[in-house]
């Protein structure tokens, strides 16, 4: 089959490999349909992400029919159209039992080495380095998917692919990470990066019942679509001092909460950026946070930091005093994705969603090398690549 | 008698007293200065930290010490009022110097705390000796020195003697008598009845311990033991059940005269208000050859502590999922040549 291999840094390339087999009884194999290449895949193909080996097939958001169940399967039948959840989870242990499915303590072969870095390991995830175990992803035409009968959600309706594929990632991304932020009447949440995610958390937020959303970018594109899809407010941080600028907005107090929707890549400018720039590369530090300190900065007091970007290690001079004294709240995590399958399909088919609006290229999977540059240096106003097996 | 403490959940709600006294019985044989278990877990997690930390303020100490006494003795002489002495005071900096880098390095501190102890009374004969021909002058900064020194050589000797009760070696690693001993628990969502069962029978081990080909059912105590050894050879042995308490206990060792001497036990306690289970497992065994036998061994990946982490996740895994996962056989693009080398395995 095709498949998108992760060769290093800036090198993928889309590669014949064997097809996927069933490996243990509750695996099923799907024929993918539509798959995506995520924010957080940028991470990978600008090599901040340690384990990653070349050869590796890439991608965590895929949907498609099932052409293969194994014998423990009962829920799923050859020629189900389904959307695979990218957190793989058992359904059985401690954390699958409290729905808290990214927490899976068994979807991790890998997880030794995820505990010697992170003090526990969280559950596996497809095609994002070994680290989280090491599974082939779904940038290809077919991909293996372990415990079948727990993750993908059939998708009975019409619905196209566009409308339900971002129900594998960033549309319960997006959702949880404003779910985090128990968001009442009155309430503010501002968010930092108008990717996707951060259009389904405006998105969500606003959904939630928060009575003003702001969006911080800087690409009129993203900003546009913020403002258009999302009913958001926003600041563009290249030429506004974001902090400042909440606090005008928000009366001095700032928002009821924040959203982090970068991650350990963020651009930033001035002296700290430079030094995050410095340092990350020679990989003194593993992240970027340029995002997270103004977030934890801009807060109100007492109010919420919800993190639904990706980090992967180690990050100076965040504001614990800030953090501490003014007595915020810290939420965050990889996805719950398996909780929020059927209550956001049902969202989507009842029309309060129409995830699509975020998608700008539908490109053939052969062009995903061309696909990663354009998305990653957010030229041709990409915002989100929708790839064709 | 080596007896298998239970340091890890010394206080688990429910657990029984049997399980508590739980025994890695007989022929195991006993460390060489046989000493009793630890009396609380408490005790046993609190104590080390601070014996390293004391060891290491002896370290720096030293350090300290060592470097005025190498750069000026002289100085050092006449505030101590011995008499001036340089060469031999430039030595005990060396010796200081020697004894404090090896405090702040080394992983067991004791020999090294001990040797603090040797230096201490050195120091003491050596202001006994100045003493009588000591001016008018000198005699209080004598006393002094003395009195500081006797203080010093109070403060190392405790170290030491705290450092001499502290389990001698990490686990997993090589006890004095060549036998290798790990301890590993894990919680696991399922009833202690239900780990229980599990394990009881035998047959299914080889399915979570990796180095293991298959386990033979003998009769309801004994059964037939193949594992993998170093250089695709294999080791066999029988072994028979010593303690059997269904929900909650199992031992087992090999029979005399095998040709490799293990014991295992595994207690099964009952989780915080009915969370699952905790499963802490056991293992000691003597390689074939003692020391050199187990070097060899870990050249070949065989690490005794990674082995029982990695056998009790996979059977969490297998009793909580039903399988193990896995992503062996599954598809990739070209592999470099060290992964390839390494035989590309999917770590």
């Amino acid at each position: 089959m095709r498949a998108n291999c992760w060769y290093g840094k800036e090198d993928v390339r889309v590669d014949n490999v064997p097809d996927p087999k069933i490996l243990n009884p509750r695996d099923c194999i799907v024929r993918i349909t539509s798959t995506a290449i995520c924010g957080s895949d940028v991470h990978l193909y600008d090599g901040y992400v340690p384990t990653m080996i070349a050869g590796d097939i890439l991608g965590h958001e895929f949907m498609g029919e099932v052409v293969e169940v194994g014998s423990a399967v009962k829920n799923l039948a050859v020629g189900d159209r389904v959307v695979v959840p990218f957190p793989i989870a058992c359904g059985h242990c401690f954390f699958c039992e409290r729905e808290e499915y990214s927490l899976c303590e068994n979807s991790n072969p890998n997880a030794l080495m995820a505990e010697k870095l992170w003090g526990h390991s969280p559950c596996g995830i497809f095609g994002y380095s070994h680290l989280t175990g090491g599974y082939a992803g779904g940038q290809a035409e077919y991909a293996r998917v372990p415990f079948a009968d727990i993750g993908p959600i059939k998708i009975e309706s019409d619905l196209p692919d566009e409308k339900v594929l971002f129900l594998s990632d960033i549309l319960p991304t997006g959702w949880m990470a404003a779910e985090a932020c128990d968001i009442r009447p009155g309430d503010t949440v501002a968010v930092w990066g108008c990717g996707p995610v951060g259009q389904f958390a405006m998105k969500s937020a606003m959904l939630l019942g928060a009575s003003r959303v702001i969006g911080i970018d800087r690409f009129p594109e993203r900003l546009r679509m913020a403002r258009d899809g999302c009913g958001a407010e926003t600041i563009d941080y290249s030429q506004t001092s974001v902090l400042e600028a909440l606090k005008e907005m928000t009366g001095g107090r700032g928002p009821d909460a924040c959203i982090d929707a970068v991650g350990m890549e963020a651009d930033g400018h001035g002296i700290a950026a430079m030094y995050d720039k410095v340092k990350q590369t020679l990989r003194m530090q593993t992240e970027r946070p340029t995002a997270l300190r103004e977030a934890i900065m801009a807060c109100r007091n007492g109010g919420t930091v919800s993190v639904p970007g990706v980090y992967g290690g180690f990050a100076d001079k965040i504001p614990l005093g800030s953090f501490m004294n003014r007595a915020l709240t810290f939420k965050t995590g990889q996805t719950h994705v398996q909780r929020y399958l059927r209550p956001l399909l049902e969202r989507v088919q009842k029309g309060e969603i129409d995830p699509s609006f975020v998608i700008t290229h539908t490109l053939p999977l052969d062009e995903a090398p061309r696909a990663f540059r354009m998305f990653r240096d957010k030229t041709d106003n990409c915002v989100k690549v929708v790839l064709k097996p | 008698m080596e007896t298998l403490n239970t340091n890890v959940h010394g206080s688990a709600v429910g657990e029984p007293d049997s399980a508590r006294r739980a025994l890695l019985e007989p022929r195991m044989p006993q460390t060489a200065r046989g000493r009793r278990p630890r009396a609380s877990a408490a005790h046993t997690q609190r104590q080390p930290d601070n014996v390293d930390r004391l060891a290491r303020g002896l370290g720096w100490f030293s350090v300290a010490l060592g470097a005025a006494e190498l750069l000026a003795p002289r100085t050092l002489d006449r505030a101590v009022g011995a008499g001036v002495h340089p060469t031999a005071t430039r030595l005990a900096g060396v010796r200081e110097m020697g004894v404090g880098a090896a405090l702040l390095t080394q992983p067991d501190p004791e020999p090294w705390l001990w040797s603090r102890v040797a230096g201490d009374v050195l120091d003491l004969l050596m202001l006994a000796a100045a003493s009588p021909g000591a001016a008018r002058g000198e005699r209080g900064r004598l006393a002094g020195a003395t009195l500081a020194v006797l203080g010093v050589t109070a403060l190392d000797v405790y170290a030491a003697r705290c450092a001499s009760e502290q389990p001698r070696s990490a686990p997993g690693a090589m006890r004095r008598d060549g036998s290798v001993r790990v301890e590993h628990t894990l919680s696991v969502n399922r009833s202690p009845q239900d780990c229980y069962a599990m394990w009881r029978d035998f047959e299914n081990l080889p399915r979570f311990m990796r180095h293991l080909e298959s386990v033979r059912k003998l009769d309801e105590r004994r059964s037939h033991w193949v594992a993998k050894a170093p250089a695709g050879t294999s080791v066999e042995w029988d072994a028979e059940i010593t303690r059997d308490e269904p929900g909650a206990l199992l031992s087992w060792r090999s029979i005399e005269g095998s040709e490799i001497d293990n014991a295992g036990a595994v207690r099964f306690l009952a989780g915080p208000a009915g969370r699952g289970a905790l499963v802490s497992v056991t293992m000691q065994y003597r390689p074939p050859g003692g020391a050199l036998g187990a070097a060899f061994a870990k050249l070949f990946g065989e690490e005794p502590e990674q082995q029982v982490r990695d056998d009790l996740r996979r059977f969490k895994q297998l009793l909580e999922t039903g399988e193990i996962p896995t992503t062996e056989g599954q598809p990739h693009g070209q592999r470099p040549a060290w992964y390839r080398a390494m035989g590309g395995t999917q770590r």
